[in-house]
This record gives C-alpha cells, structure tokens and sequence, in this order.
C-alpha cells in the first residue's frame, strides 16, 4: 500500500505539488490525470525516489521515505517499484534484451545464464518476440513503450509506476498499450500508479482516478464517479474544453 | 552598477555551485569505487573509445610538434653556434615534460571528453540516467566510474605514445633536413635525460585525467534543456577541461619540482 500524505515539491520559486494527500490500495491501479504541467511526473518521480519532496510523507509497505537515508537503503526503496517512463528510456547501446534484463543483474541474485530466457518471457508477456537482438532505435514507438514495460516488470516488481503510457501512440498502439496494463494487473496483481492526460485511457485501466490541479488533489473517486462529476475544473478537463476554471497554459 | 553587480553575483553562484557539485561527483564516485564491483566491460568498452579512437590524432598532432621543435631548435642554434646543437635534448625534454602531456590531455579533451559529455547529457535528458536509478543502479558507479578509470589508464599511455611519436618527428627533422646523425640525436636524449623526467610528465597527465573525467562527466550528468542544453554540455565540458589542463600544469608542474621531480 501506498499513503502519500501533505507532499510539498517546488522548483526554484514555482511550486508544483501543494500538499498532494493519496492512497493507493494493494491491487489497485490508480490514475491520476490533470493538464500538463500539473506535477503527475513529478509526483511519481518523488514516489520512486528519483526527486526528493520538500515535505510530506511518503510510506510504501508501512515504510516512510524519509527513513531512507544510505544509499543501500536508497537502492532497496527504488527496487520495489517498476518504472515506464513517459519516451521509454530505454538504454541506446544495448540491444532489446539487454535492457529488458539491465535490472535483472543490480536487483536479483539471478545467475547470469538465465537472464536472457527471463527477458525473452517478459517480452512475450507484452507481446514481443524475434525483436530481442534489435536494438532500441529499430523499434517503432509502440515496441519501445512494450520494451520498457517489460523491462520495468522483469525484475517481478510490487508497484509499478506508468509515466505517461499512451502518449505520442496512435488510438490502436494505445489500447494494446491499456490491455497489456490490465493484462498485467490481472496476471501479476501489481498495484500501479498511472499517470496520464488520456482520459480514454484512464478510464479504461484505472480501478481509481484522482485529478491533480494546482497542485492538489481536486478530485478523487471510481471511474464512474469521475465521469459523472459536477466539478466545473473535472467536467473542462473530461470534456476536453479549452474555456473554464483551468487555463490553458 | 548594480546590473553589473547582479551578473558578478550570478557568475560567482553559478561557478561556486558547478565546484560543489564537481566535489560531491568526485566524493560519490570513490564512494562507489570501494564499495561496488568493478564494471570491467563497461570500462573496457571507454577504453577503446578514449584510447585507440585517440590515438591516431594524438600521434600525428605530437610527430608535427615534434617536427616544428626541431626545427626551430636547429635554427636558433646555427644562429648562435653555427651549427645544431642538442636538438635531440631540446626536442625530447620538451615533449617528455611538458608538451606531450598537455597537447595529448589538450587533444583527449576535445575529442574524448566531448564524447563524454554529449552522451550523459543525452542520457539525461532522455531520461536514461533516471532509469539506471529505477533499476537498482547507481549512475556514478555504472557511467562515471568506468570513464574515470579508463581516462586514468589510457591517457597516460597516450602520452608515452606522444613522447615517443613527438621525439620521432624531431629525429626526420634533424636528420633530414639538417644532416645530424642518427646517433647524435639520440646521444643527445640519453646522455641527459633521466627517469624522472618522464615520471614528470606521465604523474602530469595522471592529473589532467582526473580533472577530464570528472568535468565532462559533472557536465553531461548536470544537463538540461533538451538538445540545445546537450549542445551547451558538451561545448561547456570542452572548454572547462582545456581551462583545467592549462591551470593544473602549472600547479601540478610546481610540486613536481618541489618534490624534486624535474
């Protein structure tokens, strides 16, 4: 489980996360949604640990962040989570199966002969073979976004962490993008935090969807509740109109 | 004035913070470099790129210098002497103490250490530094580590390369254009120079290594802004190593010599 409570992140003199308040149950996939430039990323990034907040608490497993000071423990914290990243990230010089096992070597004690039947299992699971030589740049940008799924699932993570999944795919690569999440919750019982401006896609993979705005959570609640929302910011947002309570930026 | 003030201020921060974040860099990477498994492919593989795609310009660039050396050296010395004397120990000690390590680091510096910067900085805006960090990586152990390492082992080598092409190039010069026997030449290094002086300038290059390294490194890991802040890496890693290179031998050649290593 997953309580994020009172978090405070600025950059510079612009502040991005005002005291976000979240829970994210075992098994759940909960998506947040806002504009770009509300702070989604930024909020994962802080969960992993990859930026540090400037207040608040973040407790994963009954463990609070701000226990974590050495960089063993640093290390343990990032492990439990898998992490797709909003273009992939996916490591040029090393070939498809490479990536896909990076993690396999620093967060398993796995021998290092079954690394690539691990790899070649994990992309199977998204839906991928014969591609395990290529590397990253021969990919289309839907196998990419496979790619790095099965990378940050390849070490058997408890969370895992969706920046952006659907972005910059076409409708159809998005939805085999949004089943491969279901697929995934259903096969592994991962709980999840998504991050997305896809309301189709949001609707479709969360059990939860939260809306961030200004830096806060202005909204939370099933996906039903969501879309049946009287909240002028939630009603511009799910519309997708550009006159209303949020600006366009 | 107080505009100038404004940008003085600015430039102070912004180059006292560059230095605090060179220092926690250099204090993270020995960190990791006791405490972690060495990445050998990983620094193999740097190796190759710092040392044999150098090579060939570092080799040419110290045979011409070595060239022109001795042949200003010939020169000035028919003027004075009516005949070339000691071209070989002019030639020699110059490349061996002081040229050799500063055009090879000079050279590794434009070439290696571009490369350097451009491909962490690239890494960093594409966010692969971060998925290093999510998959249980310490982007200090696995990208700066085996840079350091490789730049500490190789660029030493190319400059022993350096004296040895740089001293080639004077032996053509000496011997072709003004007839001093082969045996004259190299009597002329041997009789004068001994180890030390070319501990000199390997313990030198040793140094520019370190500070290369670690620059490039800082700048590539430190990028923002997309490619044009890649761009501004990479330019800014070339241009602050070259600066380093200059101001530490001057530093690095007052110790040696108080520490009686001419």
């Amino acid at each position: 489980m997953i309580q994020i409570r009172g978090l405070l992140k600025s950059f510079g003199r612009r502040p991005v996360l005002q005291g976000v308040d979240l829970d994210v149950g075992t098994g759940e996939t909960l998506v947040v949604i806002g504009g770009s430039g509300c702070g989604k990323s930024t909020l994962l990034k802080c969960v992993v640990g990859l930026i540090p907040s400037d207040g608040g608490t973040i407790i994963v497993d009954d463990r609070d962040l701000r226990s974590v000071h050495d960089e063993a423990e640093r290390s343990e914290w990032r492990g439990k989570f898998g992490y797709l990243f909003q273009e992939g990230a996916l490591f040029d010089s090393m070939s498809v199966w490479e990536n896909v096992a990076f993690g396999l070597k620093y967060m398993t004690n796995m021998p290092h002969s079954r690394y690539r039947r691990i790899a070649s299992e994990k992309l199977a699971l998204v839906g991928l073979k014969d591609v395990e030589d290529l590397k990253p740049a021969q990919l289309s940008g839907g196998m990419k976004k496979r790619v790095a799924l099965a990378r940050a699932i390849a070490a058997s993570p408890r969370y895992i962490l969706y920046d952006e999944p659907t972005t910059g795919l076409d409708p159809i690569m998005s939805d085999v993008i949004n089943n491969l999440v279901l697929d995934l919750q259903k096969k592994l019982g991962v709980t999840s935090i998504a991050v997305t401006h896809d309301m189709k896609s949001a609707l479709k993979i969360a059990t939860r969807i939260a809306m961030l705005h200004e830096g806060r959570v202005l909204a939370a609640g099933s996906p039903e509740e969501i879309r049946e929302s009287r909240d002028p910011a939630v009603r511009q947002f799910i519309e997708g109109r550009s006159m209303g309570p949020i600006g366009a930026v | 004035m107080n505009g100038f003030l404004d940008v003085l201020g600015r430039q102070v921060l912004a180059v006292s913070a560059a230095l605090g974040g060179l220092a926690l860099l250099v204090r993270a990477s020995f960190y990791w470099l006791f405490r972690s498994r060495l990445e050998l492919r990983q620094t193999l593989i740097q190796m190759a790129k710092i040392g044999a795609d150098s090579l060939p310009v570092t080799v040419m660039t110290s045979f011409f210098t070595g060239m022109v050396l001795a042949l200003q050296t010939a020169i000035s010395s028919q003027r004075l002497f009516n005949e070339p004397l000691f071209v070989g120990t002019v030639v020699s000690f110059s490349m061996v103490m002081e040229l050799s390590p500063v055009l090879t680091a000079l050279v590794v510096a434009g070439r290696a250490g571009a490369a350097i910067a451009a491909e962490l900085g690239t890494m960093r805006v594409t966010e692969q530094v971060d998925a290093l960090l999510t998959l249980g990586t310490d982007p200090v152990r696995y990208l700066v580590i085996p840079r350091f390492l490789a730049f500490m082992l190789v660029l030493p080598l190319l400059t022993v390369l350096s004296d040895f092409s740089g001293t080639a190039g004077g032996l053509v010069v000496s011997v072709m254009r003004f007839g001093i026997p082969e045996n004259t030449y190299w009597h002329d290094i041997i009789d004068y120079m001994e180890t030390k002086h070319f501990y000199h300038g390997v313990i030198k290059s040793a140094v520019f290594a370190f500070a290369i390294s670690f620059i490039c490194s800082y700048r590539g890991l430190s990028t923002t802004g997309g490619a044009e802040g890649v761009g501004r890496s990479t330019t800014g890693a070339v241009v602050a190593s070259m600066v380093a290179v200059l101001l530490l031998d001057y530093f690095a050649s007052s110790i040696l010599v108080a520490m009686g290593i001419p």
